[in-house]
């Protein structure tokens, strides 16, 4: 059995090399949550008014329904090449597989919403760039990507795998998107650290839960 | 006549006869009661199915954990069963309560915690069943629901705390089961524990039903795997 943290570093720099060359992941994010932010914007006909209001909506629809598009990704690829099967085959433990594939996921989510923050401050005028709200966002990204990875193991092998993940995960993820739209409503509106640490704690502990439980299912997920 | 089928013709026989005296007691017995009226009659179905819903999840959990810690299959064939009768009566309960509301809150639905915890307990169950549907018949697909029945059981509490915590923001509808509970009237509240282990039992006889049938299912896919291979 080969060290932990080399096999994860190396598994990540494979999803990195690869996303460099294909370019596949990152660009489908960026371009759903772009395009559902101008359809919300058309949607909703945001008046100067109401924008506070349903702006953190918009962001984590966006950036949820984005993220689920590029977790499928990230398995079909792999899937799709034979390359899964490959890796399986490897003398690596399932743990350093799921985190490995976590991190990927999560790099690749992050990049794509390091792009998607300023589209969305010039289309609504706001903001975004406060400490707390990027703190929401990068807790809110690593739940995400920690259930998304479990998840998309599981949905890659099952028949219409596009609607079985987001089936599997959306109600899951159910704490974390009201913790984020209403802990981001309160950072844009430039309330209070009191009122937002409460709702930062609640995600970071289901971060803590849903990682601890990944990492164990994960084993049982991959066994072919 | 094996074990099994007694229980089975038992358990038919026993909840089947309470049935018919619940209905009785529920449509003429029990008074009305005074602030709710004809209406608060259904809280005799409503409460005792959405006991059952939550026992039939538990249920799933345990079969699940079961299955990932011994591998054998019975332990899938009562998480499955458990999780299709705990989307039955988790619909009739979202009905029952739905159909209530409108005349007495004036409203079909309202995102109280409680309302949106076991919607969203729904859904999970929902996905689980679907997760079955979609995924390869054996070891694979069982093993798939196990993770997803242990993490919906897990989820749910914090479902719930996120919603709590969301909902404090806006004024609170106190009005349901929960408030009412401290001043029953003895007859109604012993009404409810009546109607209550009737639903168990009637949990208890379609659980060992779909056990039983289940089985049959994985033997003739099984079976039909055999056929398949030799020819």
């Amino acid at each position: 059995m080969t060290k932990f943290w080399p096999t994860v570093a190396a598994l990540v720099w494979k999803d990195i090399l690869s996303e460099l060359r294909a370019r596949d992941i990152v660009i489908s994010i960026l371009a759903f949550a772009v395009l559902s932010l101008i359809i919300f914007n058309f949607a909703l006909r945001p008046s100067p008014q109401i924008t506070p209001i349903v702006a953190p909506g918009v962001l984590w629809v966006a950036f949820t329904f984005a993220g689920v598009l590029g977790l499928t990704r990230a398995f079909v690829l792999e899937k799709d090449q034979g390359n899964l099967v490959g890796l399986l085959l490897t003398p690596t433990s399932r743990g350093a597989l799921y985190v490995g594939k976590m991190l990927g996921s999560l790099f690749f989510m992050l990049m794509a919403e390091v792009v998607i923050l300023p589209v969305f401050a010039v289309l609504f005028n706001l903001s975004p760039f406060q400490p707390e709200l990027l703190l929401i966002i990068l807790l809110a990204t690593i739940g995400f990507a920690s259930i998304g990875t479990l998840f998309s193991a599981i949905a890659i092998n099952t028949r219409s795998r596009e609607i079985m993940l987001p089936m599997l995960f959306l109600p899951i993820v159910v704490p974390i998107i009201i913790g984020a739209v209403v802990s981001s409503g309160i950072a844009l509106e430039g309330g209070p650290w009191s009122d937002t640490v409460k709702w930062i704690q609640l995600i970071a502990v289901f971060d803590v839960v849903v990682l601890v439980f990944s990492g164990f299912a994960f084993e049982h997920v991959l066994q072919e | 006549m094996s074990t099994s089928l007694i229980v089975k013709r038992g358990l038919f026989i026993v909840s089947a006869a309470m049935m018919l005296i619940v209905l009785y007691l529920i449509f003429i017995w029990v008074p009305t009661e005074k602030n709710l009226g004809v209406s608060q009659r259904i809280f005799y179905f409503h409460v005792p199915i959405a006991w059952v819903g939550f026992l039939a999840f538990f249920v799933v959990l345990v079969g699940s954990a079961g299955y990932l810690w011994e591998r054998t299959s019975k332990w899938d064939q009562l998480a499955y069963s458990a999780a299709e009768i705990g989307v039955l009566f988790t619909s009739l309960m979202l009905i029952t309560g739905i159909v209530w509301a409108k005349p007495v809150w004036g409203v079909w639905w309202t995102w109280d915690p409680r309302l949106t915890t076991s919607l969203i307990l729904w859904l999970i169950y929902v996905a689980y069943l679907m997760l079955r549907a979609y995924s390869p018949w054996g070891d694979q697909g069982s093993r798939y629901a196990a993770v997803l029945g242990i993490a919906g059981f897990i989820d749910v509490p914090i479902v719930y705390l996120s919603i709590v915590w969301w909902r404090t923001v806006h004024p609170q509808a106190l009005v349901g089961p929960a408030a009412a509970s401290g001043d029953l009237d003895s007859a109604m509240y012993m009404l409810l524990l009546i109607s209550t282990s009737m639903f168990t039992l009637l949990f208890a006889y379609l659980l060992a039903e779909r056990f039983s049938l289940r089985k049959t299912e994985d033997e003739v896919e099984l079976a039909r795997g055999l056929a398949e291979s030799l020819r």
